[in-house]
């Protein structure tokens, strides 16, 4: 087990060093001339000296060295254009918490509520609740995201009284926003619940529980939701993760000042070490849900710490 | 030698509903299961054995129902149940199953220590310790080694035969009194599957089982049964004594099933097939089922389904041929040289 964690580490640290070097080199293929508003006026000594400043003259692999240097400090470098001069770490520290809030509260009632409509599905397979549910799930998958948000905003705020924007200190405001964000995580965990626990129910085994005489309740309980939730649980971290990086429709449709349409914004400024930094973050959660995900599968499934060769994810 | 029956079927008939169509699976069958007898059912797929079975558990698949006819278990008429509850106290605690495939018979996510455990507090109300040690004993007497060791292992981690005596001790955990074996070593090689019949049947010994061998390998029936009825088309055709059949069978769809053995051809042949297939269930069946695949086939096959004559007090078939009325026949010569074949590998002697 702790080797098994310890090689999957390994493995994680060595794509996210990959990814780092190439998403540097790529940005190191950007122009920058908009660094420098007054470039047509410049001398050839100036811009030496302002890319000295920067770092810029330096042969690439040097850069990228002390580019790793620099994050192993924690430090990702500073805005070029976004803020200028400023830190990125403190855009992001001010930024993220905002987009975590929100992510992590509609996961709270995504997961649950997906989870329990997928057992009813599953459980009352062909009959009413089953075809609602499918319908709901249907829908969401089909309709485009940005109608039902906007129907979400548009009749929520209406029959309801709640704030259409999002306010900084007024608690029933976030209620939409949490609402659009959990409505298409629900449907996708109770899909792929509903469907791992039918696949389950027609195994061997279950047959076997109830051969020996285990009730109803218990099977479905212990034998066919247990083994039906392993596969669901290796994307629980990754989806968690990514609620940092916010959701780019819902933030703007309800003017929430978090992660979302961030990394868009600043590759139209080609604000290129805020785009790196951006593009770095993203990277490294997705390798750490991933990794998490791995982890918690060999806690939830025996059979994987001692299988020896696996398929890539 | 007289015996009580444990389980008697009285002319049972099962349906299955497949998409507005009704299929005639089970078709007028009784069965006098004896306490403590090792009885074998044969019969080529889609004979409706496993359908007999499971029907006496309350396991049949949701379109199978009971149209008629009485199953009655020490003296309790189980078509008579209606919920699930009452069926969970007689599957495991009175009726136990090994199924076919010990690969996926178990779940991977559970440990076998688990899995053998699970049905005790349902069945016999023990948890804790006294469970745990019940489940030792349970691995010890399936001759599963270092019981303590493989208490907390997980399926993966035993091969084929060894998970298939996990399978054993999960439907021997509650003291069954009857244990139904589904082709329990089709799935494991030839090797194996000796040290399993052999388990099971001084398990049986040990725990006084009455035991239910459901199985096409003629092979396996001739080492374990006491007692064999064959199916065909969901009827029992004939039924005797594990020698009557063998050595003096009387349908022609049983002369046909021995005939097809390997071991009985003679070298240099072409092995023996049943032409045809078995008939359509869908439709009623009038007259004899095996008739239109029976070269012996008289008149009469086709027109009234034959009553079972009875051959010796333990011997009865169901085929006109045994009518006094009936032409004699003799069976084909394949099945006359059975008894001087030592190709079975059987115990003969004692009995």
């Amino acid at each position: 087990m702790l080797k098994y964690c310890l090689k999957r580490i390994m493995r994680a640290c060595i794509s996210l060093v990959i990814v780092i070097a190439v998403v540097f080199c790529l940005l190191r293929l950007m122009p920058i001339d908009s660094y420098f508003p007054n470039l047509d006026d410049m001398t050839e000594i100036q811009l030496y000296n302002a890319k000295e400043k920067l770092g810029l003259n330096d042969p690439v692999p040097v850069q990228l060295g002390n580019f790793y240097q620099q994050l192993l400090r924690g430090d990702l470098g500073l805005s070029n254009k976004y803020r200028v001069d400023y830190p990125i770490t403190k855009i992001l520290a001010k930024k993220a918490p905002v987009s975590i809030k929100f992510g992590l509260m509609a996961m709270g009632i995504s997961l649950p509520l997906g989870l329990l409509l997928g057992v009813l599905m599953a459980r009352n397979r062909n009959g009413i609740l089953d075809r609602v549910g499918t319908g709901y799930v249907v829908l969401m998958q089909a309709v485009p995201a940005a109608v039902y948000y906007l129907m979400v905003q548009i009749y929520g705020s209406d029959w309801t009284g709640l704030n259409i924007l999002y306010k900084t200190g007024v608690p029933s405001s976030i209620i939409l926003p949490v609402v659009s964000l959990a409505l298409p995580s629900i449907a996708w965990y109770a899909m792929w619940l509903r469907r791992y626990m039918v696949d389950e129910e027609n195994k061997d085994y279950i047959r076997m529980a109830r051969a020996k005489g285990v009730p109803q309740r218990a099977i479905g309980f212990n034998h066919v939701f247990r083994n039906a939730i392993v596969p669901l649980i290796h994307g629980i971290p990754s989806s968690l993760l990514l609620t940092i990086s916010g959701s780019i429709y819902v933030e703007s449709l309800y003017s929430i000042p978090g992660m979302g349409g961030l990394l868009v914004e600043v590759i139209k400024m080609q604000d290129n070490s805020m785009v790196q930094a951006l593009v770095i973050v993203y990277a490294a959660l997705g390798i750490i849900g991933l990794l998490m995900g791995d982890i918690l599968m060999a806690v939830v499934d025996p059979r994987i710490s001692l299988t020896k060769k696996e398929g890539a994810r | 030698m007289e015996k009580k029956a444990i389980l008697s079927i009285q002319d049972l008939n099962i349906k299955f509903n497949l998409r507005g169509q009704l299929l005639h699976a089970i078709r007028g069958v009784s069965l006098d299961l004896l306490d403590g007898e090792c009885l074998a059912i044969v019969g080529e797929s889609g004979s409706g054995k496993s359908v007999l079975v499971k029907s006496c558990m309350g396991l049949l698949d949701k379109n199978g129902f009971i149209d008629s006819g009485s199953i009655v278990y020490n003296g309790m008429e189980l078509t008579a149940n209606k919920k699930e509850k009452e069926w969970e106290k007689i599957r495991g605690g009175q009726i136990a199953m090994v199924m076919q495939d010990p690969m996926t018979s178990l779940n991977p996510l559970k440990s076998i220590g688990w899995q053998i455990g699970e049905s005790l507090k349902y069945h016999q109300d023990l948890t804790g310790e006294a469970a745990k040690n019940k489940v030792m004993e349970m691995l010890t007497d399936v001759g599963i080694d270092d019981p303590k060791r493989r208490y907390s292992q997980y399926p993966h981690e035993f091969s084929g035969g060894m998970r298939q005596r996990v399978a054993i001790a999960i439907a021997l955990a509650c003291n069954p009194r009857i244990l139904v074996c589904d082709e329990p070593t089709t799935a494991l090689d030839v090797t194996i599957q000796a040290q399993i019949l052999d388990l099971v049947r001084g398990l049986q010994k040990k725990y006084h089982l009455t035991t239910i061998y459901i199985t096409h390998d003629l092979g396996v029936v001739a080492n374990v049964a006491d007692r064999v009825a064959v199916m065909y088309a969901g009827d029992i055709v004939e039924i005797g004594g594990c020698k009557e059949i063998f050595f003096d069978p009387k349908h022609p769809y049983t002369w046909a099933l021995l005939s097809s053995l390997p071991q009985i051809a003679a070298a240099g042949t072409k092995l023996y097939s049943i032409h045809g297939t078995p008939p359509n269930l869908f439709m009623p069946v009038r007259g004899d089922a095996f008739a239109p695949r029976n070269p012996y086939a008289l008149d009469i096959d086709f027109l009234h389904r034959p009553p079972y004559f009875e051959v010796s007090p333990t011997h009865k078939a169901r085929t006109w041929l045994l009518d006094p009325r009936a032409p004699k026949i003799d069976p084909p010569e394949a099945i006359r040289e059975i008894k001087n074949l030592k190709a079975f590998g059987g115990d003969w002697g004692e009995e």
